[in-house]
């Protein structure tokens, strides 16, 4: 590993990106990330593969919730090929997986051990595995291993009162609490109080590619590997190497090409810890790759809630008051992430509005189900269908138009920054800036919002069950603390760009090149980032929370321009000129008088300060630098959804006929990119309000365990979808004025097809659950 | 999710097959394996020898034969799809068809591991129950034939005996001139339906001379409308006499489960047949 | 155990595998082509998708046996001397692949329709399309670069 060319890692002001389009930045340019995908070249974890490697299978619990008697793995372990077959007795001195995101305590006897002891709790659960010769034999002998479970009855509904745990342990482990205003006066004052109950589905990320996990141990080195990493692998790294007592240092991670993550990939999981602890103990690679089946209930699920919630208003429609109860259908465990999607939910449900009082309290509450945690846009695609279910009613009751309500509660730009006297995540929530009327103008007038009232009138003249409507909402991204990235010229020219960020497939190689080139003067192509791998760099904070372009973006920029200053520095002396003469243009040194007139190659630059050459004698060489970016807050991107929809009389089908996502992220790296990342989201948000829902029967079996069961939406459900990338507020919190990309997609969609179902309907609140089923529906239009 | 052992023949001719089939036990027959695939992978069989039927060239093939269409057990559902006869004279086929599945399905899936495997959501079941095909079987005992109304006894259980399978099927092309069409409910785009409905109206003298309507997904094996069909016979085909057929969908007795309530698929089957009916009669030729 | 010819990409492979591995083990583990991925290894997501004698299938819904002697291609097929099929290069231009592991399924399928008709409408490009599960793109782009390579104007 190179040093660094300097040493200066202070947070100090850099210049701003300018604002527009750059040369490279802002522009359109094709992935790097493409050429091995189209070509198949491509490193999924299943790809990964090691000589003697052995297949790990993990049984599960077929019960929701039992006292798990005994396990026989005689026949197992009988079976030719089989290596060893271990139950939570064989790894009783691994403690269970902690928790990287909360700052709730008293979740620890929640958390979930790497193999079921005592007690199962979701169908699902890890109970035992098996090593084997491959994963063919490793299934059948799974199948030989027989649990002794006494069934115990199951909890799955969050909203009844709390069971006990364990003993002295409740299933509502706290209750997340946030309130500022005098909310009883706004509820006393008020003009109109709206109550609604409203529930939102269990859905989940599902990416195409299962999780996978390959350990080996190097012996030789004394070095463990876990290849299939993504998100978060440098925590990952810590955690795997406490709980197995070894050195951080002698652990490394891997993430190669990734299938999708959607917030559920790359958490710490129990196959993660079991092929690691197996590598060591077996001393054989050991390879374990979830199957579909195994997915749908031992991957996080996400999103099921209950809501209660109050609005105060005033004659006009104004927000007094929120007051929300909820209740998060948490499932067995308490997983990574903690309590943090009923913080997001909490902090983040008032949304773009103004609210002088709000008082929310979110029960968080354990079930049998299969854990829960994140999924993209978290605790916000929740509380903005709640949200705007609560505007439209709002609407609906002083006769108002729903636009106008929501024009009229949305925080204006003079009222930007907007702090509220709130945190989410551990910060304040402080909307840094935004033009949300604008915005909305904009969409309203790109989807012809007018026009499409009288077309809507004149359709339903004729029969027709049509509708349509809104979801406004506010994201978070940019989660700090910090980010850094190191970037190193070669003597070809070549950059090489080491970040401690992950790439879970949504382009980061691409922006974190086009951001280092802009700023240094090179082809975006000539960059090769490395990314998702600790022993390349000491620390990282992956890929999640809208944050990878934000932070890492901003320390790559930073990091660009202190090479850049270095690499004119050197050429200065070189070209006997001041450095304040010189550019980079397209990788070569040139005077800012004559851009056309290549001086000098930038490789020639870094080979000039190696550390063979006279010019470094006493200094630390090479043309490189390392360079940090902090943040204390949160960046805060918003948008606004529109739908149409139609509904089929006759069976209660929601046809979704037209769709926009407004989206304002400050600026776009590349709008391909981010219209990529709307899309994408889009139809994810698009799976959650019509199709997909982890079901369960009601002894906690689950139902949706294949793709025939759990309904991704195919292309023939897509709508054709518009979108604006908005760059009307920028950042001022980085450098560049980004704002995250990857969740406003999602966010808004469950708030505006409910909304539109609604006003097909011509039912104000007819829709109170998402997914919004055709039988629902079909109900809805008898009654 | 994969296969248990099981161990592997492929005969080469139907004689080899039906040997097999009499000789193993625990045996299974693999056709297209679109659904016995999936059923291995996730364990839900455990045979002890599979028979594969793929190179038996006897048992693919279409063939017109007078007045009926006859089909091999093994032919492809896209090679059926395709086929410009099935396009031209039994159009309702091919578009029951054309909802089976998809490209990569059809491509392999078979007309008669369809039928076989009787599940009771799919198009190529209703549709053959609506088309009165007539089924082949072959046995140790010598071959016989079934109409398709006589194939399914329950839920996914044929009428074969244990040592028989299925060789082929023959369609009757119309010669009377007549209006059908075949229409479903799924949640996505190539899902197995949850209710499908395949009308036949024959016209006579501008008026219904007889109708065929079958329901598909509503019970366990594909269920004729008769009441309706009765009802519908010599009447007007208007709305009025649609609605009136489609009401005899409410004394159904439908499968029930949390996902799809009985009430649910008895109003999906009236909306279903409402359309069937209506699409079937602009179809018809009524000069 | 059978011993089984797979002519793959124009290589012909011979390999030993049990009755029960599937195609796409055999493809992927034994052939050591692993552009073809498995999403769901039953039958719906069709991330597996290659073509055999020339049409699209689910290499999950096969046993390797049962392709014994056929013609098999999978993505790392599609590109010739090094020149990326016309389709893979459309998929980078319009930006059809995100995290990609839907894109060598997505390929071989698209590759399977536009050769059996190289006029196929929009409809049946749409129709054809939805056979397989994308959870990035959003399909859009998906269509896009398939309608590129028909030579048709963005919608």
């Amino acid at each position: 590993m190179s040093a660094a060319g300097e040493k200066d890692y202070q947070a100090s002001p850099s210049p701003r990106l300018a604002p527009g389009a750059g040369r490279v930045v802002g522009q359109r340019v094709t992935r790097l990330e493409d050429a091995p995908l189209v070509r198949g070249d491509g490193m999924f974890a299943a790809d990964v593969s090691f000589p003697r490697q052995l297949a790990m299978r993990v049984v599960r619990s077929p019960i929701a919730h039992g006292r798990l008697l005994s396990i026989d793995t005689a026949a197992a372990r009988a079976l030719p090929g089989v290596h060893a077959v271990w139950t939570a007795a064989d790894v009783a001195d691994i403690p269970p997986i902690p928790f990287r995101a909360t700052k709730v305590r008293g979740l620890e006897p929640y958390c979930q051990p790497i193999l079921a002891a005592g007690r199962v709790r979701y169908a699902g659960e890890p109970l035992a595995v098996v090593f084997a010769d491959d994963a063919y034999l490793a299934e059948d002998a799974a199948d030989l291993v027989v649990p002794d479970i006494e069934e115990l009855p199951p909890v799955l509904d969050a909203t009844a009162e709390p069971a006990e745990f364990l003993p002295g342990h409740s299933t509502e482990p706290t209750v997340v609490r946030k309130e500022y205003g005098d909310v009883a006066a706004a509820f006393r004052d008020a003009h109109a109080i709206v109550e609604l109950a409203l529930s939102v589905g269990r859905h989940s990320g599902v990416p195409l590619e299962t999780r996978g996990a390959i350990a080996r141990y190097d012996a030789s080195r004394d070095l463990l590997e876990l290849h299939g990493a993504a998100k978060k692998q440098h925590w990952n790294r810590d955690e795997i190497a406490r709980l197995l007592g070894r050195p951080p240092a002698g652990v490394h991670l891997f993430e190669g090409h990734v299938g999708g993550g959607f917030g559920v990939r790359g958490e710490l999981y129990p196959e993660d810890l079991l092929v690691c602890l197996a590598a060591l103990r077996l001393r054989r690679p050991v390879k374990w790759i979830e199957d579909r089946r195994e997915h749908m209930v031992a991957t996080n699920h996400s999103r099921q809630q209950h809501h209660r919630i109050r609005a105060a208003v005033d004659g006009q429609g104004r927000l007094l008051a929120i007051d929300d109860v909820f209740f998060h259908d948490q499932g067995g465990y308490v997983r990574t992430h903690g309590a943090r999607v009923v913080d997001l939910a909490a902090g983040m449900l008032p949304g773009p509005y103004r609210l002088p009082a709000y008082r929310v309290a979110g029960h968080f509450r354990l079930t049998n189900k299969t854990p829960a945690a994140t999924y993209r846009a978290p605790g916000r695609f929740e509380t903005t269908f709640v949200r705007e279910r609560v505007m439209d009613a709002i609407a609906a009751r002083l006769g108002l138009d729903r636009v106008e309500v929501r024009r009229r509660n949305l925080v204006t730009p003079a009222e930007m920054p907007h702090a509220r006297p709130l945190d989410t995540l551990g910060t304040a929530v402080v909307l840094d800036s935004g033009d949300y009327p604008g915005l909305l103008d904009t969409a309203l007038d790109r989807f012809g919002w007018t026009a499409l009232q009288a077309d809507l009138a004149r359709r339903r003249g004729a029969g027709e069950c049509v509708g349509a409507g809104i979801g406004f909402f506010v994201e978070k991204s940019g989660l700090g603390p910090s980010d850094g990235v190191r970037i190193a010229v070669d003597k070809t020219g070549g950059v090489e760009l080491i970040s401690g960020a992950a790439s879970v497939g949504q382009g980061v190689e691409t922006v974190l090149a086009q951001i280092c080139a802009e700023a240094l003067g090179i082809d975006y192509r000539r960059v090769r980032v490395v990314r998702g791998r600790t022993d390349r760099i000491e620390f990282g904070n992956g890929a999640h929370a809208s944050r990878v372009t934000v932070m890492s973006g901003s320390a790559t920029y930073r990091a660009a321009l202190a090479v850049r200053a270095m690499a004119l520095e050197t050429a200065a002396g070189l070209l006997q000129a001041a450095a304040s003469e010189l550019s980079i243009v397209d990788g070569h040194v040139v005077r800012l008088a004559d851009p056309g007139a290549p001086l000098m190659p930038l490789g020639e630059v870094a080979r000039h300060m190696g550390p063979d050459s006279a010019l470094m004698v006493g200094r630390t060489p090479g043309l490189s630098a390392e360079r940090w970016f902090h943040s204390a807050h949160m960046t805060y991107p918003y948008g606004v959804h529109l739908a149409v929809v139609r509904i089929d009389r006759g069976t209660g089908e929601v046809r979704v006929e037209r769709y926009l996502v407004a989206n304002d992220i400050g600026r776009a790296i590349n709008p391909m990119l981010v219209e990529g990342q709307l899309a994408g989201g889009f139809v994810q948000g698009l799976g959650g309000a019509l199709f997909e829902e982890f079901r369960y029967d009601e002894t906690g079996q689950p139902l949706s365990t294949t793709f025939a069961d759990y309904l991704i939406p195919t292309l023939a459900e897509v709508p054709p979808l518009d979108l604006i990338v908005s760059e009307q507020a920028p950042s001022p919190l980085n450098p560049l004025g980004v704002k995250g990309a990857g969740e406003g997609g999602t966010n808004g969609v469950g708030a505006a097809i409910a909304s539109a179902v609604d006003d097909a309907l011509r039912r104000p609140g007819a829709v109170v659950s998402l997914p919004i089923l055709p039988r629902t529906v079909h109900a809805l239009l008898r009654t | 999710m994969k296969p248990p052992v099981f161990e592997y023949h492929r005969p080469a001719s139907l004689t080899e097959a039906v040997d097999m089939l009499g000789g193993l036990e625990n045996a299974r027959l693999l056709a297209g394996g679109q659904s016995l695939m999936p059923m291995l992978a996730m364990r839900f069989a455990f045979p002890d020898h599979l028979i594969d039927l793929n190179r038996i060239p006897a048992l693919a093939g279409i063939a017109e034969d007078g007045g009926t269409l006859r089909v091999g057990a093994m032919t492809r559902q896209r090679d059926l799809l395709d086929h410009p006869v099935v396009r031209a004279r039994l159009p309702m086929l091919a578009e029951a068809l054309e909802q089976v599945g998809h490209r990569q399905t059809r491509n392999r899936g078979t007309v008669g591991g369809s039928l076989c495997h009787l599940d009771p959501a799919a198009e190529l079941v209703a549709v053959a129950t609506a088309l009165d095909a007539e089924l082949e079987i072959a046995g140790p005992r010598g071959a016989r034939t079934l109409p398709m109304a006589a194939f399914p006894l329950g839920f996914m259980t044929p009428a074969l005996e244990p040592d028989e399978l299925l060789t082929g099927l023959r369609f009757a092309l119309p010669a009377l001139p007549q209006g059908a069409c075949f229409t479903e409910f799924a949640r996505r785009h190539g899902d197995y339906a949850i209710v499908s409905a395949a009308a036949i109206l024959w016209p006579r003298d501008g008026r219904i001379g007889r109708a065929s309507i079958t329901l598909g997904g509503v019970g366990p094996v594909p269920v004729r409308l008769e009441a309706a069909e009765a009802a519908l016979a010599g009447q007007r085909a208007d709305a009025e006499s649609f609605a009136a057929a489609a009401a005899c969908c409410g004394a159904l007795d439908p499968m029930d489960d949390a996902q799809v309530p009985a009430w649910y698929r008895r109003r999906l089957a009236a909306t279903l047949v409402r359309r069937a009916l209506t699409t079937a009669w602009e179809r018809a030729d009524v000069r | 155990m059978h011993d089984v010819t797979l002519c793959l990409n124009g290589d012909v492979h011979r390999i030993r595998v049990e009755a029960r591995r599937t195609l796409l083990d055999a493809i992927r583990e034994d052939c050591g082509a692993t552009g073809t991925h498995a999403g769901c290894e039953h039958g719906v997501c069709g991330a597996c998708t290659v073509l055999l004698d020339g049409e699209p299938v689910r290499s999950c819904l096969m046993f390797a046996v049962q392709a014994d002697g056929r013609e098999l291609r999978t993505v790392e097929g599609l590109a010739k001397d090094g020149v990326l099929h016309k389709l893979q290069q459309s998929f980078i231009d319009h930006h059809a692949l995100q995290c990609g592991y839907c894109t060598p399924g997505f390929l071989m399928l698209a590759a399977g329709l536009i050769e059996a008709d190289p006029d196929l409408s929009d409809a049946a490009l749409i129709d054809g399309l939805s056979a397989n599960l994308c959870r990035c793109t959003g399909y859009a782009n998906i269509v896009a670069a398939v309608r590129a390579v028909l030579g048709r104007a963005p919608s």
